[in-house]
This record gives C-alpha cells, sequence and structure tokens, in this order.
C-alpha cells in the first residue's frame, strides 16, 4: 500500500472514532469531526451535480454543432440562474420563477403518478377472491383486502368511528399496528447494519483484525 | 406581477404534465421532453444554491465573529478544498486522451469520497444502531393491546429475517418456522396496512396537487 | 476533563494500538471461546434483568457497550447458521437467471455511503452474476454517489475473479452512463430517449459511441433492470414511472427501512422480486453463489436483534412489575 493510501486509511478511521465518539458524549472532536463532514458534503454535491449535469448534459448539448435543439436548454440555464437570485433580498423574489416550474412540475407529474401506481393499482391489487381457492388462501385474501379495507376505514375521519364503522376502524388499527411493528423490526435491522459497515471497516480495513 | 407570474407558470408546466400523460404525443410529449430537461438543469443550480448559501452563512459567522467561527472556518476549508480539487481533476480529464472522470479511481477526488466523505456520512447514520436499542429498552413498553401487536410483529420480523429465528424453532415442521412467520407477516398484514396508508397518501397527493396547480395552495410563494 | 474520562479515552487508545499492532492477524475464535462469550453475555444479561426489575435502569452507555459486543464479537466467530431463501428474493434470482446471454440489464445504482453496508453486498453479487453469464449492464445513477459505488462493485468483480479484468470489456459488456439530476424527470426522460438524458457516458465518451448503447434508445430496448435503492429518488418513483408508464421489468433491492414500503408493489405485480435489508442480501449471495459481505454480517445481525429484543424483554417485564406493585 502506498503512503496516500495507508494515510488515508488512518484519516478515515481517525474521523470514524470522532464521530462514534458521540456515544460518549458531545465533545470538540466530534463537532470538528462534523463540521468537517458539513463542507465536504456541500462541495461533493456541488462538484458532481457541476460535471454530470451542468458540463455534461447543459454544456456539452449547447455547444454540439451538429445537435438540434440547441437553445431550448438556455430556457432552463436562465431559470437556474434566477434561483441563485435568492441570495440577494432586493432581487430575490427572481426567484419564484424557478420555483413555480418546479413545484408546477412535480405537481403535475405527481398527480398522474400516485394516483394510477399507488391508488389505482393497488385498489385493484386488494379485490382477491374470497370464495375460491384452499382455505389458507381464502384466509390470506381476506386479511389482504379486509385488512387494506379496515385501514383505509380508519383514516376517514369524516364520520364518527361508532357502531360497525367504529369496529372497522379498530381493525384498521390493529393492522396498522402489526405494519408499523414489522417496520420497526426491519428499521432496527437497517441501523444495525450500518454499524457492521462501520466495525467492518474499523477492524477489517483499518486494524486487519477481520479477513 | 410577483405572484401573479409564478402561479401562471405553476398552472401551465402542470397542466402540460397532465395532458401530456393522456396524450404523449407532439406537441405534449414535446414540452414534457423540455420541461424534464429544464428540471434537471434547475436542480443542479438548486444545490450550488445551497452551496453557496452555507459559504454566506458561514462567512458571515466568521466577520461577525460569533461563536462557532472555529466551525465555521473548517466548514470553508473543506468545501473549498473538495470544489478545488474536483474542478482540478474534472478539468484534467477532459482534456487527457483518453478523457478519465474526476470520479475514478486514484483521482483526488475519489481519495476525498473514500476517506473523508465516506466514514463522516456512514458514521453518522451508523450511531442510530445504538439508540435505537437504548430507546426500545427505556420506552418501548406494551401499554395496551396495540402496543403489544406492534411489539409481537416486531419480534416475529426481527428474529425471522435472521438466521436465529430458525434456529430456535428448528424443531416446528419447516413451514411453522419463524422465517415463514416473518414471511407471511410481511406479505400479508404488512401488505395490508401499507396499502391502506399508501392509497390515504395518493388520494390526498391528487388533491393536493390540483390545489397547487389551480392556485389554492399558495404557501411555496413564500410571504411578499 | 475528569481523570475517569481521560482513563478510559487512554484505554481505548491502548487497546487500538495494541490490536494494530500486537493482536494475530485475522483474529479467529475457536468454538469453545465462542461459546464462552456466548455465556458470559448470557449472565451479563441475567445481571441486567435483576438491576433492572429492582428498579435500576442501567445506564445508555452501558446498552451501547453491549450492543457494540453483540455487532463485534461475531466477526471472529466460526459459527456459520443456514439461511432460509424468502420467496421475493427467489422471485428476483429466478428474473435474473432466465434472462438468456447477451440481454441487457439496466442497473440504477441509487444510493450513498451510509446505506452500502446493505445493498453493496446486493450489488457486488449482482455484478459478479452478470459478467458470469454474458448479461450487458448498463449502470446509470439518480443519486450522485451512485456510479461511484458501482465502480466499487466492479473493482470488487475484478479483484475476485482477475481474469475478468481482460475479458469484459467497457463499452460492450458494461457502461456507466454516470448521474443525473432531477428524480423522477430522469426516469420520466428516459421512458422516451436515454441518450436525451445521457448525452454522454462518465468518462465524456458519446452516446452513440459506445458500442453496447448502439440499438438502446429507451427501456423498450432493455431486458430487465436491477435497482438498487436506498431512500427517494428509487425504487418507488422507478415503479411510478417506468413501470406504470413505459412496462418495463424492475427487481427492487430496498435497504430494510424502505423495503417494508415496497412489498404492496411486489404483491401487486408491479415488481418482479424483491431483495430487502441485510437478510436479503446475504439469501442473494447465497443463491448466486458469490458470497460475502452479508454472509459475514448475517451473524453479527442475528446477536444484534437478540440483544435488542432482550432489551424490550427486560424493560417490558420491570414496567409490568411496578405496574402490579402500583396496584398492590
Amino acid at each position: 500500500m502506498g503512503f496516500w493510501e495507508i494515510f488515508g486509511v488512518w484519516l478515515a478511521a481517525l474521523l470514524t472514532l470522532g464521530i462514534i465518539s458521540f456515544l460518549y458524549r458531545d465533545n470538540a472532536f466530534y463537532k470538528a469531526c462534523e463540521a468537517i463532514f458539513v463542507g465536504i458534503s456541500a462541495g461533493y454535491w456541488a462538484i458532481t451535480y457541476f460535471w454530470d449535469n451542468l458540463y455534461r448534459k447543459f454544456y456539452l448539448q449547447v455547444s454540439d454543432p451538429a445537435g438540434t435543439e440547441k437553445y431550448v436548454p438556455w430556457i432552463g440555464f436562465v431559470l437556474g440562474i434566477l434561483m441563485l437570485t435568492r441570495l440577494f433580498k432586493k432581487i430575490g423574489w427572481l426567484s419564484r420563477w424557478p420555483l413555480a416550474f418546479i413545484i408546477g412540475a412535480t405537481a403535475g407529474l405527481y398527480m398522474m403518478t400516485y394516483f394510477v401506481s399507488n391508488a389505482m393499482v393497488q385498489i385493484s391489487a386488494s379485490i382477491l377472491p374470497v370464495f375460491e381457492g384452499s382455505f389458507g388462501d381464502i384466509i390470506t385474501n381476506l386479511l389482504v383486502s379486509g385488512g387494506t379495507f379496515c385501514g383505509l376505514v380508519y383514516f376517514f375521519f369524516s364520520k364518527e368511528h361508532k357502531g360497525v364503522f367504529g369496529g372497522a376502524a379498530r381493525v384498521g388499527i390493529w393492522v396498522l399496528m402489526l405494519t408499523f411493528g414489522a417496520s420497526f423490526g426491519y428499521t432496527v435491522m437497517s441501523r444495525m447494519s450500518l454499524m457492521l459497515g462501520r466495525l467492518d471497516f474499523l477492524f477489517g480495513d483499518w486494524l486487519k483484525l477481520i479477513k | 406581477m410577483r405572484r401573479e407570474i409564478p402561479l401562471a407558470i405553476t398552472f401551465i408546466v402542470g397542466v402540460s404534465y397532465i395532458i401530456a400523460y393522456f396524450i404523449p404525443r407532439e406537441p405534449f410529449s414535446n414540452f414534457e421532453n423540455w420541461f424534464n430537461d429544464w428540471y434537471a438543469i434547475v436542480a443542479s443550480f438548486a444545490i450550488w444554491l445551497g452551496a453557496l448559501n452555507l459559504m454566506k452563512m458561514s462567512s458571515l459567522k466568521i466577520i461577525r465573529g460569533k461563536a462557532d467561527v472555529f466551525h465555521s472556518v473548517l466548514i470553508i476549508i473543506s468545501f473549498l478544498l473538495i470544489l478545488g480539487i474536483g474542478f482540478y481533476e474534472g478539468f484534467r480529464g477532459i482534456n487527457a486522451t483518453p478523457s478519465f472522470s474526476f470520479r475514478d479511481p486514484g483521482t483526488g477526488f475519489d481519495w476525498l469520497y473514500v476517506n473523508i466523505y465516506t466514514p463522516l456520512s456512514a458514521t453518522m447514520f451508523a450511531l442510530l444502531a445504538f439508540f435505537v436499542a437504548s430507546a426500545s429498552y427505556r420506552a418501548f413498553r406494551a401499554r395496551n393491546f396495540e402496543a403489544t401487536l406492534l411489539l409481537l410483529a416486531g419480534f416475529f420480523v426481527m428474529l425471522g429475517r435472521v438466521p436465529v429465528g430458525d434456529l430456535v424453532t428448528g424443531w416446528l415442521p419447516p413451514e411453522y418456522q419463524l422465517s415463514q412467520w416473518a414471511n407471511w407477516i410481511m406479505n400479508v398484514l404488512n401488505t395490508a396496512g401499507q396499502r391502506a396508508i399508501m392509497i390515504g397518501i395518493a388520494l390526498g397527493l391528487v388533491s393536493t396537487s390540483l390545489r397547487i396547480i389551480l392556485g389554492l395552495e399558495r404557501a411555496y410563494l413564500g410571504g411578499d | 476533563m475528569k481523570r475517569t474520562e481521560l482513563i478510559v479515552y487512554f484505554l481505548i487508545v491502548a487497546f487500538l494500538l495494541a490490536a494494530y499492532f500486537f493482536f494475530p492477524k485475522p483474529l479467529n475464535f475457536s468454538a469453545a471461546v465462542s461459546i464462552i462469550i456466548v455465556i458470559i453475555m448470557a449472565l451479563a444479561f441475567i445481571l441486567v434483568f435483576v438491576r433492572t426489575i429492582q428498579g435500576h435502569f442501567i445506564g445508555r452507555r452501558m446498552v451501547f457497550v453491549f450492543v457494540g459486543v453483540a455487532l463485534l464479537l461475531p466477526f471472529f466467530m466460526q459459527f456459520k447458521l443456514p439461511l432460509q431463501i424468502s420467496p421475493e428474493v427467489r422471485s428476483a434470482y429466478d428474473a435474473l437467471v432466465n434472462l438468456p446471454p447477451g440481454s441487457r440489464v439496466l442497473a440504477s445504482y441509487d444510493y450513498d455511503p451510509p446505506s452500502a453496508p446493505e445493498l453493496q453486498p446486493m450489488a457486488d453479487a449482482f455484478i459478479k452474476y452478470c459478467f458470469d453469464h454474458d448479461l450487458k449492464v448498463i449502470i446509470m445513477g439518480l443519486w450522485p454517489q451512485g456510479p461511484q459505488q458501482a465502480n466499487l462493485s466492479i473493482e470488487a468483480a475484478f479483484r475476485e475473479n482477475p481474469p475478468l479484468r481482460n475479458n469484459i470489456k467497457y463499452g460492450v459488456d458494461y457502461v456507466n452512463l454516470g448521474f443525473q439530476s432531477g428524480n423522477e424527470f430522469v426516469i420520466l426522460r428516459m421512458g422516451e430517449s436515454f441518450k436525451a438524458m445521457f448525452p454522454t457516458d462518465l468518462y465524456n465518451t458519446p452516446y452513440d459511441s459506445i458500442p453496447l448503447l448502439k440499438n438502446i434508445r429507451n427501456y423498450s430496448n432493455v431486458d430487465m433492470s436491477f435497482n438498487f435503492s436506498a431512500g427517494r429518488p428509487g425504487a418507488v418513483e422507478w415503479v411510478q414511472v417506468a413501470v406504470d408508464r413505459y412496462g418495463l421489468r424492475i427487481a427492487s433491492c430496498n435497504t430494510a427501512v424502505q423495503a417494508p414500503q415496497v412489498y404492496p408493489y411486489l404483491e401487486s405485480g408491479q415488481l418482479l422480486g424483491l431483495l430487502g435489508g441485510m437478510s436479503g442480501a446475504a439469501e442473494f449471495e447465497d443463491l448466486t453463489g458469490k458470497a460475502g459481505k452479508a454472509s459475514t454480517y448475517i451473524l453479527s445481525q442475528s446477536f444484534a436483534h437478540v440483544v435488542v429484543i432482550l432489551f424490550i424483554i427486560i424493560g417490558n417485564v420491570a414496567f409490568f412489575r411496578e405496574k402490579r406493585t402500583k396496584v398492590d
């Protein structure tokens, strides 16, 4: 391993230990690592967006002599420049234009994609046969269809949760609690995995105790 | 005009996307393609806005001699370091023969990514492992029936998704072991609950999107 | 700084230096030592249980020590526990296996270093499988760090099997298109034309000059997609735009936090398969025969889950005991 590689591993280990020191208590070492992270992170995103988007997507397109629609990206560029006016109080109101563009585009796209993928397809997939198939299939289908329906009933707050409606809402809460429990279990798995990666680096790549 | 023009832009762009969904032909497909390209460019500038704003705030803290001067100095130094190396490697890469990417293994930018950015960002999130255990020990109580259901589902999934679950229930027939219970909970109960949440959010999102496009929702414009 | 804190810092530094200079490398515990460690941990838990039901909750730092030990020590143990393959992982694997040689697979790397412990093993196993079975891989990323994580997968494949470095050609067998901003708008634009969103690859080579991309205009020219997703943009956006609008066939690889939210898409047939979290990664490695980090981590994962469950049980026993004492 060359000097820069060894130095890099030791630096990474030092920074990792600096962040982990927060587990004991907040300290100057942790705060310094946090500040470095903020600066490096902002710079990383700025550079990747510059080269991957502004250079590759915009500059190469408008400077290509054989390209068609060379002038269209300039409108996006102008909108982008208007975005930067937010830094200046006097002309900051101009940044509303690109913001309105982003909001309009997002609203327009989301309206259709969420309605189709998250509502229509899911409702269609929840309508399952409950009078045919094996006993296990019937129970499963009843739980999926019924559970989805009761969950939706729980979220309907325009009617008081009383009587049969209230009973369905109650079943809905139970289904949702089971869902959240499953999510909690997976969340624990995810968090532990993140720490495993760091321990593997410290005791494997740095201290070389793990093969 | 400071509010009317943005509202008009939101309306035109939003409606264009909706029409293009149903009529994916010219000229609506052209509008959609142009807007997609512009979105990518505007998003790049939005990131630069954030980065420059961070530099502005940090610089002001240093100039005004606020409490966090040392940390603001660190932020600016690290930002300028990676910016400088990123631009240098980028220009070097596009002018080299054959050209290489600024993030290729062996470049200074990649070194910073592997040895500074990766350990810091990964470890920040990794700390949550400890806090989730500590919080569970102190606060996770089966106070009522619903909380007990949550707890039990969590137990089944946590044990069922790792080999220990089947080790503990190895004496049972294969279809009744913990891993099968975890599969069943995820594919049946979790799907039902997540679907209910998904459908609810989708319907809410559709109505909110419509309100935004029609200009009834103007919070994103801020004050005058 | 207090004296006890100084002593703790000194002991930690001394331990790390001793580990670096004096510990045998690699460190392996024999079966007997591993069992002794498990017994000691069990005894420690009994002590925690007794203290807790007496009303003395142990400090959060002690909980951190238990979690740290549970995560770390299994790295040095030689236990191997059998793994059950879940149906959603098998569906994803079957979809990949059913592709004939020469098929084109779009791989979207939508994650960053914090999620790498879960997703990198999946990505590594996927790339190794593709290279071994002549599947052509088109790499892209909706997260800026994605293309760099993809490079790590490729390097891992070449390191494990050095002849691949000569046999697998960039531009012919795989290509890295890099990152583009725009989230779901990138996916939408690609439905019309890949070239419009990626006029060049990561190395600024024009799209039309790359042999692999010669006949690839949009999703209709791709046989399947594997998406490695840590959040937004990711699996959800790919399903909403690429699957439902353009009919792309996708298998999704998610972090454990996101996986429960993606199950409805699996059950409705919008996804071919789903790899969720570390367990999904270990199962996929097992199926593809490419044992990697996930297979090593799964033992530590098991210990950590047991520790969390025991802490929850201990806390609840103390809670019910206290409740009963108050009622009495």
